[in-house]
């Protein structure tokens, strides 16, 4: 039984992967392909991280997969943010795309 | 879970083909950076399916230097990333002065 709840948990983090990567292709620019990029960064790894702790079923095992799983929690906002500032201010994200953009004004905030 | 690892590599497999894909056609750095950091993913992914197939944990310490070294890469793309260094971005119009 802990078998097949581990091997939905891994299908499911390798599904979110691919779903990501459809988005990474067919979105048309840098942020919408952010937006895709995060399901495989958190929710995907976290996942298959979970899936993989129901195998191990062993202490020191999962104390390294919830560090690895804080790690990534921790960095994936953060460089997700630096990019996205990157992209905004070199202009390579499309602005006529943006509904609401709070930076309009005030570039050098961005 | 033989048959878990087979769907888990296909789905994978896809990811990381479709992230090359990305990773080749840009149009511009960034592109690339966010293709690349989703390829990362997909990679402790891959060694994270094999882990639990095989049931051991050898390659967890694998794990924890490509969740730090996926950072490490966007970061500091994305810190260094100037207009119009892409010289490849004929598809998509990504002039800044078009765009402001």
């Amino acid at each position: 039984m802990i078998d097949v709840i581990a091997g939905a948990l891994l299908i499911g983090g390798a599904a979110m992967a691919a779903i990501a990567a459809i988005g990474i292709v067919r979105f048309p620019d840098v942020l919408s392909r952010m937006h895709a990029a995060t399901k495989p960064q958190t929710v995907g790894l976290l996942m298959i991280l979970a899936g993989l702790g129901l195998r191990l079923q062993d202490l020191s095992a999962i104390t390294v997969l919830f560090l690895i799983a804080v790690f990534q929690l921790l960095t994936a906002p953060v460089s997700a943010h630096m990019v996205g500032r990157a992209a905004f201010r070199t202009g390579f994200a499309k602005r006529d795309q943006l509904t609401v953009c709070e930076l309009e004004t005030d570039d050098d905030a961005a | 879970m033989i048959v878990v690892g087979t769907i888990c590599s296909v789905l994978l497999a896809i990811t990381g083909l479709l992230c090359i894909v990305r990773i080749v056609r840009g149009p511009t750095m960034l592109d690339r950076t966010v293709a690349a950091d989703v390829f990362v993913a997909a990679s402790a992914g891959a060694i994270g399916v094999e882990a639990a197939v095989g049931r051991h944990g050898t390659t967890l310490s694998i794990l924890v230097v490509l969740s730090l070294v996926g950072f490490l890469g966007s970061v500091s793309i994305a810190r260094f990333a100037a207009p119009d260094t892409d010289r490849s971005s004929h598809d998509e119009p990504t002039d800044p002065e078009e765009d402001a």
